[in-house]
């Protein structure tokens, strides 16, 4: 085993385009995305019947049959069968935390290449068995004798026919993302007009983005799809303005349809590897993962907001990597709605937050906005859950590479749970 | 069953007692199969110059000289030393009984001299010329998917790589053709018709006669970098990994899709051997009605894209030793087609193109081939109308359309290294097609 540490390199990556709910993919399941984009990947890297290290992935809605959803996928896919896999999940944080794993094991030495990846449908989502029906079931698979069947039946109700449905709330709060959005940009007084901006700037990015060929070796189409389903290239502040609030209440209420990410199905890949590794199958090396930290808040009975993680991440990231705020080149902040952007980056920007809550003398500061998002984010894109890691990783990485050493990118994903991971690349 | 139904039918007696003829079914090329099913007659006429080269070339290949009697797989005439019509007349009576004896699926191969534009002989010039008539008229002849085909030889020409493949099933649907065989470009290739070791292009490789030369290739051993625009992702990462190859998303008419080729192809495999220009695209519409959208369009993708990377092929320094392009143009190319003025353009181009360009790269070792698919059953020959479509396939000596593997093969056999004799030719993949004859 090496003596040192050493820094994975992002060789590159793969995605399906993202498709929303109910859209090009309604009919796909995880395991259909997660096993084309690892085609797709194996494809643009000559990987297919190649042995990997590992490839790990995961899901944030995942059915009961979608266990040990990568390993199926690896063996559905023309990498080897011989390559372990395993699953992760961390909410939105899901596929940058992948990425994490497998970089830490490279720079261990313990693999010399892998795959993070991570994949998500809230079309083919895993709709249960209503709780209460399941149960009198389990009594009665667990019942011996016919008098203990006939009285585990006794249970049943209709009103079991009702299932469970996956909800897009907190189990502690009871609140959907978007309501815990919505107390956040009140407390940070976003306003309306800045998140339609933002929201305009991510579509544009991606748009130009797509026209200039940038995603020719990051995105494979799927299904007939060939660019993100929710990318709406003419968008303008004029028309978002007409959306009326869907978070929130009120005259304050700000997030609309248009300002917030939509449900959204697909799958991103990213392949990662020891700069030998690469050197040795003659493939590039995009970007190395320098650090990573992850984050956690109590937006339960505490004040934080429910993704506001990232927040209290970056500064300790920075700290340990001897950097500042405005060291980089590019910041790839995670758009689930653009109040979630506008509020951390306020939040930085805030002298009495740094001091109260961040225990900073000075606040991290204000970023050159025109380095934020440069090919689009998820308010464009849409933002598939455990995909969206992966996602920004692979555009991050060919951006530094474009741009050139000494370049440096941020990232930062927040999640639910009132988690958050954030991870620092520079070009390779 | 294939999708040409007649031709299965005709295999029945019952349905042949209806008039109908038996369509052949035409031997094709598997690895490991024999060169010839059967023995082979070898004639010669005048002071002929490869008849030891054959000979030696069919004993290597393990088949035997036919006797007296009996089917033949193929008949190989070498009539290079041919210069009068006395040689022609002594060409027939070898031609004759070999034609009547020929296996299915056999080979008529008659070599011929090149004519000497020094040299005063008029008999001599007419004579080498009245070989492609009698060629092309046995072609038309010649039953049960035989095939007859002239070799033009040059002194000192690299004939081993053509004998083997217009002998063998990889020529399956090449009929009737012409093929000019110079002396090697560069050095002297093996004769091997292994691709080992041979990095190659593919354009349009996602599917059809794309996919099929990538996965022809691939099959003879060579790296394969699958290129297709974005759109055809999906289908170009199947075909990449069904091949072990890497799929090259890249629309080739970007400014920069030359130099993103070449950078590509050089940071993964250091040198290129191999390039097919495939990928092409049909706008059709009658000349009367051509917008310059669908003309632009159609010469964009189909001639000026392949202009712009053979251009930066021969200013980079990424071709290999025995460098090979062929280009894929169309009998529309030779005969014009109604509604394809832009298309033909194109196609037509393409040929203009290679032969320009055959000199510059003779001087690199390179060759460069354009190799031109009649009615090819395809995704796009599936859509024709009924009518359309089987006056298509039957208008060709082997009464059949041709398989996107026959115009591979033929892509495959260019790309050896051993093929540096042939170049600046066009090789057409059309059974003998009466259009563009």
């Amino acid at each position: 085993m090496p003596e040192t540490r050493r820094k994975a390199a992002v060789i590159g990556g793969n995605r399906i385009p993202f498709a929303r709910a109910n859209g090009a993919y309604a009919r796909a399941s995880n395991l259909d995305m997660l096993t084309a984009t690892l085609d797709g990947l194996a494809a643009r890297f000559g990987l297919a019947g190649q042995r990997l290290g590992e490839v790990a992935g995961g899901a944030v809605l995942k059915h009961s049959r979608d266990r040990d959803l990568t390993r199926e996928a690896v063996l559905g896919s023309t990498l080897s069968p011989y390559t372990p896999a395993y699953d992760v999940q961390q909410a939105c944080g899901t596929g940058l935390e992948t990425v994490v794993l497998v970089a830490n094991k490279i720079a261990l030495g313990q693999v010399e290449s892998g795959v993070a990846a991570g994949v998500d449908t809230a079309s083919d989502a895993p709709v249960a068995l209503n709780d209460d029906l399941r149960r009198v079931l389990m009594a009665l698979n667990g019942a011996k004798t016919l008098g203990a069947r006939i009285a585990a039946l006794r249970g049943l109700r209709p009103g079991q026919i009702v299932p469970e449905i996956p909800r897009n709330a907190e189990p502690r709060t009871g609140l959907s993302m978007g309501e815990h959005a919505a107390r956040t940009a009140l407390e940070w007084q976003v306003a309306r007009e800045e998140q339609d901006e933002l929201t305009v700037a991510s579509h544009r990015n991606l748009a130009a983005a797509y026209d200039r060929g940038f995603f020719d070796d990051l995105v494979t189409p799927y299904l007939g799809l060939t660019r993100d389903q929710n990318l709406r290239s003419d968008s303008s502040v004029e028309k978002l303005a007409k959306l009326k609030p869907v978070f929130g209440k009120g005259d304050d209420a700000t997030m609309t349809a248009g300002n917030s990410t939509p449900l959204t199905d697909g799958a991103s890949a990213v392949l990662l590897g020891s700069d030998e590794w690469a050197t040795e199958h003659r493939l590039p090396v995009l970007a190395h993962v320098v650090d990573a930290e992850t984050a956690a808040v109590d937006f339960v009975h505490g004040s934080d907001g429910l993704l506001t993680a990232p927040v209290y991440a970056v500064p300790r990231l920075l700290e340990r990597n001897g950097l500042t705020l405005q060291d980089f080149d590019f910041y790839e902040i995670h758009e689930a709605f653009a109040s979630t952007v506008l509020a951390t980056l306020k939040a930085w920007e805030d002298p009495a937050f740094a001091k109260e809550r961040l225990g900073l003398d000075t606040p991290l500061g204000s970023i050159d906005r025109a380095k934020l998002n440069v090919a689009g984010s998820s308010l464009a894109t849409g933002h598939p859950f455990a995909a969206t890691g992966g996602r920004i990783v692979a555009t991050l990485a060919k951006l530094l590479h474009e741009k050139g050493a000494p370049a440096r990118g941020l990232i930062s994903i927040c999640a639910a749970g009132g988690q958050g991971v954030v991870a620092i690349l520079e070009a390779g | 069953m294939s999708n040409d139904t007649l031709r299965d039918l005709s295999q029945l007696g019952i349905v042949r007692r209806f008039g109908v003829p038996r369509i052949p079914l035409l031997r094709r090329y598997a690895p490991g199969q024999p060169l010839l099913d059967g023995p082979a007659l070898v004639g010669t006429v005048g002071a002929a110059r490869c008849a030891e080269q054959v000979r030696g070339l069919l004993k290597d290949a393990g088949v035997a000289e036919a006797g007296e009697e009996g089917k033949v797989a193929a008949a190989v005439l070498d009539a290079t030393g041919a210069r009068t019509l006395d040689d022609l007349a002594a060409a027939r009576e070898f031609l004759t009984p070999a034609v009547r004896r020929l296996a299915p699926s056999g080979r008529l191969l008659v070599l011929g001299p090149e004519p000497d534009p020094a040299d005063a002989d008029v008999e001599a010039a007419a004579v080498a010329q009245a070989l492609e008539g009698i060629v092309r008229s046995a072609g038309k002849e010649v039953r049960a998917g035989a095939t007859a085909n002239l070799l033009v030889v040059a002194p000192d020409a690299a004939a081993d790589s053509p004998l083997r493949f217009f002998l063998s099933a990889r020529s399956a649907y090449v009929d009737g053709q012409v093929v000019r065989i110079g002396p090697p470009a560069g050095v002297a290739g093996d004769a091997d018709p292994s691709l080992a070791g041979r990095v190659a292009v593919v354009t349009g490789a996602a599917r059809g006669i794309g996919a099929a030369i990538a996965d022809t290739l691939a099959r003879d051993g060579a790296a394969v970098v699958a290129v297709d625009v974005p759109a055809a992702g999906e289908a170009l990462a199947r075909v990449a990994n069904r091949i072990g190859g890497t799929a090259l998303q890249l629309d080739i008419t970007a400014p920069d899709a030359a130099d993103r080729l070449l950078a590509h192809v050089r940071d993964r495999h250091g040198h290129l051997d191999v390039v097919v220009h495939n990928a092409g695209i049909t706008r059709d519409k009658l000349l009367a009605n051509m917008d310059a959208d669908r003309w632009d369009a159609v010469l964009a993708v189909n001639l000026r894209a392949q202009l712009a990377i053979n251009d930066a092929l021969l200013g980079a320094d990424v071709l290999g030793d025995s460098a090979r392009v062929v280009c894929i143009s169309s009998t529309s190319g030779i005969a014009g087609n109604r509604g394809q003025a832009n298309y033909a353009a194109s196609k037509a181009g393409v040929i203009g193109m290679v032969r320009a360009l055959a000199p510059r790269l003779a001087g690199r070792g390179a060759t460069i081939n354009a190799v031109a698919p009649g009615f090819i059953e395809t995704e796009m020959t599936g859509k024709m109308p009924l009518g359309t479509r089987e006056a298509g396939r039957r208008i060709n000596s082997l009464r059949q359309g041709g398989l996107p593997v026959d115009v591979a093969e033929t892509v495959a056999w260019l790309a050896q290294a051993g093929s540096g004799g042939v170049n600046g030719q066009v090789v057409r993949v059309c059974g003998q097609s009466m259009l563009g004859a």
